[in-house]
């Protein structure tokens, strides 16, 4: 096993912290001398490398590692993330691209295993129905209530004015000429 | 009519409170496996003691078990060990060890220091085989039937609250 990412992880960190060039030295020197008995943390994909550098800059393997979700950051896509997890799950697309599934394929093959969770972009079932139409039914709420209530003045407004209203009417008037000379 | 100014928002109001007072008691890392009701995957593993004889779960057949995924690398494995050492004392049903992504020398060496309640210890350095389980963090735990059925799974430290409030009531009814 070579250098991890966690060693150099750790050469990082010790670097940041202590900011001694020769503590980031001793870490590495430390991860390399750990190296053959580290950890495997994410396997190898087991295609052949230079079909796995093709597929690696194909545009439908970066869409496809885009529309996926890495489980453990839940909010990055596959294409996003360097967890293991996400490491791993990509190497499993890769092999499965390169068996020849296609995309429908490819995805189902990590529903099965890991929930509709792993898809970005839920599909469209009985189950997901309110996820789906839920936002367009709220803004049709919205604008039924806003239509209503723009029109509830106008319809004040057609309402017959009441028998003493003009007296009233009359006084305001007389009340505005006396007390307000100010010009506008 | 006036006074429903005031309901409705206060309606309105306590939906969305209900909603999100239930989001804050639900762990958004559990997520729900599709596996559970569906047949356990079969797979041929080395044992981590002696790597040149395989297991299957095929063995299992008839019994009720339990799938721990655990690795020497993983801290919350730590956490929930005395549960499993506990279960193993009380030989409340066979706990098979499922040990992910982990070499295998550091993981004997853990199981000693740290005590072994497994039957018997199955190694998937490559995870390959977790992959068909689902697997996305360490420790998981899947309860199987006797059929070979996933039946529960616990993701994260098994507590001693889970094991005595899901799993052992689950056990003793599937065991019926």
């Amino acid at each position: 096993m070579m250098l991890t990412a966690r060693g150099m992880l750790a050469a990082s960190v010790t670097t940041r912290a202590g900011g001694a060039a020769r503590a980031a030295l001793g870490a590495l020197l430390l991860a390399v001398a750990l190296g053959a008995g580290a950890q495997i943390r994410s396997a190898p994909s087991g295609v052949p490398p230079e079909q796995e550098r093709e597929l690696l800059q194909s545009e439908r393997f970066r869409h496809l590692a885009s529309e996926l979700r890495c489980l453990v950051c839940q909010n990055q896509t596959l294409a996003d993330s360097n967890a293991d997890l996400a490491i791993d799950l990509r190497n499993e697309v890769l092999r499965q691209m390169a068996t020849g599934k296609d995309d429908v394929q490819i995805k189902s093959h990590l529903v099965d295993r890991y929930g509709e969770f792993v898809l970005y972009r839920p599909v469209l079932s009985a189950r997901n129905l309110a996820l789906w139409a839920g936002p367009a039914v709220l803004l049709a709420i919205g604008a039924m209530v806003i239509f209503r209530v723009s029109r509830r003045p106008r319809a004040a407004a057609a309402t017959p004015p009441a028998a003493d209203d003009d007296a009233r009417l009359a006084r305001v008037e007389r009340l505005l000429d006396a007390d307000d000379p100010a010009p506008r | 009519m006036r006074s429903l100014k005031f309901v409705v928002p206060a309606i309105l109001f306590a939906i969305l409170a209900a909603f999100l007072m239930r989001g804050l008691s639900k762990d958004p890392r559990e997520i729900p496996s599709p596996l559970i009701g569906r047949a356990a995957p079969a797979f041929t593993l080395p044992q981590l003691a002696q790597p040149e004889q395989t297991w299957t779960p095929q063995s299992m057949a008839g019994k009720v078990w339990l799938l721990n995924v655990f690795a020497s690398w993983c801290v919350p494995c730590l956490v929930e060990h005395p549960v499993l050492l506990q279960m193993s004392k009380q030989g409340t049903l066979p706990i098979v060890g499922f040990n992910y992504k982990d070499e295998p020398r550091a993981a004997g060496g853990w199981l000693a220091k740290h005590g072994d309640p497994y039957t018997v210890v199955v190694a998937d350095r490559s995870g390959s085989v977790a992959f068909d389980y689902g697997v996305y963090g360490v420790p998981e735990t899947f309860l199987v039937d006797r059929t070979g059925t996933i039946r529960f799974k616990h993701v994260g430290p098994l507590t001693p609250e889970v094991v005595s409030g899901k799993l052992l009531p689950l056990v003793r009814e599937l065991s019926k």
